[in-house]
This record gives structure tokens, C-alpha cells and sequence, in this order.
């Protein structure tokens, strides 16, 4: 299995979830490093660390939103270590990253191909990538504007819902993290964000309910109503 | 078994370990070193926080493994590394929290310290809200935080002289 920050295999490790007969650290590989913005693209490469993702210039003056969430992400140990290919290859369903994905209509690359942001989250800790498939890095498509809003657990940190809004040349998309089994595009809301890219073109809209995760920190419609209200934060930040 | 080289403290080792072994046990149980704290052994405490190559990382979520061939700095380190008198100098962090009584039982101090020290290389003055956020990963358990954010904000100005 192959290892890269390690931030969610090692604990896994820890409990016995994941028993792998071999472990391989693909941290240092070259080909996963590196952060290019041009061609109207960012593409960073899969081990880039969420810290050296925040940092980096090329990331904050291209898409900022997507440097501020990897900023947001988890705590300064956490982002030290943790990985922008580890994050979209686990797809934890309230994980950061795959909201960008989606709604920066990212393309991953790995070593045998490259598969489009909207085949590549297939459900709950499931992706496209096949047995021994590596992500070597992600190519973000640089938006007009862009913002992230998250509402974290308290305790734990992990999205409870967050909303990635992005304005590109051909309309909005908006991308739901945190609240499903899976990040899921939020159609409703780039239909009404296509009208005038406002929030309160999004007044009193949130996603449907059914679906949704509900446990013990929060219903399905809790979660619903938090998306609505992450999706207007994030629009009016950038309104 | 696996072939571990790092330098720890400046010094070099070469350890040979179970595969599975973490950071923070090759380091206290191997090389001694139980300044570096496991508190929740979860990623959530910050007990064990050591600077990989300069930067803060949770040894109890790290295989000593991937530490291979990299620069660690516990807690035992930092003294000397950066006050003004070099030498047995406690760290400019150090000296605050020990100024600030930023602690109460201890526990969680150097886990404290070392994501401190990593915050103040990398901003030497940070706001409040800056501070807060660079130990958002450490868990005090004694609710010290008041006096820990004041010995943050007092190491920098004793590192900006």
C-alpha cells in the first residue's frame, strides 16, 4: 500500500482498519513533486504537503481560495505532513480537498492516465483509481473567482458541511464537502449562481436532505441547511 | 527489521527497528529522549510534536521510517539552538514559558514549545488570532491556554531582541 503523509494511514494503521502486508513511502518521489501555475491551470503534484500548498505563491495569487483551504485544513502538524494525492485518493467524505476538485474541474493525473474531476469521486472512501494507481498530481482549472467555506466540528475539525463556489468562463460550480457520502456538485445552486452571482441568489436554497449524512453530531437536514448557509458565505465573499 | 539513519539533534544516528515502529517510540525508547511526550497516540494531542527538518510534525503519527535520511528536533534540542547566550541557554521559547508560567502540570509543554518554536520561525510576530491557530493540533488539558498565548507573544519579542 502505498504511504505519502500518512496523516489518515498511520492512524489506520494504529487501529488495525488497514493491515497491509507492505507499506512503500511515496513521499519523496520526484515525479509527485512541484506547484505550476500556467495555460490557466495550477497543476501540484500529489505529495505537495497542505502547508507547502498555503505557502506557495504561485497557488495564492492564482486561486487563493484553494490556498486558503488547504491553510484550513486539519492543524499546523497535520498540513505539515498530510498531502494534497493522499487527501483526493482517500476521498474521506469530510475532507477539503475533493470540493476543489470538483469545483475547480480538476483532472488527475496518475501513472496510467487521466480521469476528470466528475468521474473520479465514485462514493464514500471510493474513487476511480485502480489497484496500484498512483495519483502523481491534480491540475486545477484557474476560476475568475473562488471561495471556501467550511463549518467545522468543533471538537475534531473535519467539515460538518463546506461549500467550494467557483465563477469559470463557462458558468459557476459549486461543490458540497462534509454533508454527503461523497463531494457532490450542488446543480441548484450553480443554476441560480448562473443568474446573477450574488448570494442571495442562493436565498433560502439548500441542497435535499435525503441522502445526506446524519449521526450523532448533526441531522441530515442540519447538514442540508449548513450547506445553504456555507454556500452564501462563500458567495458573498466573493460577490 | 528496518535500517533507520537520521540526525537527531544534530547528532547523527543509525538505528536498526521493527517496521512498524513510530517516530515518538524510536525516540524515546531508542534513543531516550522522553521529553517527547504520547499523550492521545490519536494525532489530536500535540504531546509529541518534534520539528521535522525545521518543521512541527506529530512523531506518534509518523513511522520512524519515513523520518529516514531527515533533520529531528525534540524538545532536548531546542536549548541552545537559538537564545542569544548559545550554549545550555534555555530557547527563547523556553524562557518564556517559564516567565508566563505557561504550564500547570506539564504534560503538554513540550509538544507547546516545539509547535511554538515552529510558528516563530516561520512568522516572527504573529498576531493573537496567528497564535491561537499555529496550536490549534495541542491539547492542553489543564485549560492553561491563557498564559501559553502570552508566553508566545513574549518569546517573540525576546527572539526579536
Amino acid at each position: 500500500m502505498p504511504l505519502a503523509g500518512g496523516m489518515t494511514l498511520v492512524p489506520a494503521l494504529k487501529l488495525r482498519l488497514a493491515r497491509p502486508s507492505h507499506v512503500v513511502d511515496i513521499a519523496r518521489l520526484p515525479e509527485l513533486q512541484g506547484i505550476e501555475a500556467g495555460g490557466g491551470r495550477v497543476t501540484v503534484g500529489a505529495a505537495t504537503t497542505h502547508a507547502e500548498v498555503a505557502r506557495s505563491e504561485a497557488v495564492r495569487r492564482a486561486i487563493p481560495a484553494l490556498a486558503a483551504l488547504a491553510e484550513g485544513i486539519g492543524d499546523p502538524q497535520v498540513r505539515n505532513r498530510g498531502t494534497l494525492g493522499g487527501s483526493v485518493a482517500n476521498n474521506d467524505p469530510v475532507a477539503d480537498y475533493p470540493a476543489a476538485v470538483l469545483a475547480l474541474d480538476a483532472a488527475i493525473e496518475t501513472n496510467r492516465r487521466t480521469i476528470p474531476a466528475a468521474e473520479f469521486f465514485v462514493g464514500m472512501f471510493a474513487t476511480a483509481l485502480a489497484p496500484g494507481e498512483i495519483v502523481l498530481r491534480v491540475a486545477f482549472a484557474v476560476p475568475h473567482r473562488a471561495a471556501y467555506r467550511k463549518f467545522a466540528h468543533p471538537a475534531s475539525g473535519y467539515a460538518m458541511a463546506g461549500v467550494f463556489v467557483a465563477e469559470h468562463r463557462d458558468g459557476p460550480r459549486v461543490a458540497v464537502t462534509g454533508a454527503g457520502p461523497a463531494v457532490f456538485r450542488w446543480r441548484e445552486a450553480e443554476a441560480a449562481l448562473s443568474s446573477a452571482f450574488r448570494a442571495e441568489a442562493l436565498a433560502g436554497l439548500e441542497p435535499d436532505a435525503s441522502g445526506l449524512n446524519a449521526d450523532i453530531h448533526a441531522s441530515a437536514e442540519y447538514r442540508a441547511n449548513l450547506a445553504g448557509v456555507m454556500a452564501r458565505r462563500a458567495a458573498a465573499a466573493i460577490e | 527489521m528496518t535500517k533507520v539513519s537520521m540526525t537527531v539533534n544534530g547528532r547523527p544516528v543509525a538505528l536498526e527497528l521493527e517496521d512498524r515502529t513510530l517516530l515518538a517510540d524510536a525516540l524515546r525508547d531508542a534513543l531516550g529522549l522522553t521529553g517527547t511526550h504520547v499523550g492521545c497516540d490519536t494525532s489530536q494531542c500535540g504531546c509529541c510534536t518534534v520539528h521535522l527538518d525545521g518543521r512541527p510534525v506529530k512523531s506518534c503519527t509518523m513511522l520512524a521510517a519515513q523520518a529516514d535520511g531527515r533533520a529531528v528536533v525534540t524538545i532536548e534540542g531546542l536549548a541552545g539552538s537559538e537564545g542569544p547566550t548559545g550554549g545550555d541557554a534555555l530557547h527563547p521559547v523556553q524562557q518564556a514559558f517559564t516567565e508566563c508560567h505557561a504550564l500547570q502540570c506539564g504534560f503538554c509543554t513540550p509538544g507547546m514549545i516545539m509547535a511554538a518554536a515552529g510558528l516563530l520561525a516561520e512568522n516572527p510576530a504573529p498576531t493573537e488570532d496567528e497564535i491561537v491557530h499555529a496550536l490549534e493540533g495541542n491539547l492542553c488539558r489543564c485549560t492553561g491556554y491563557v498564559n501559553i498565548v502570552s508566553a508566545v507573544k513574549r518569546a517573540a519579542g525576546l527572539m526579536r531582541g
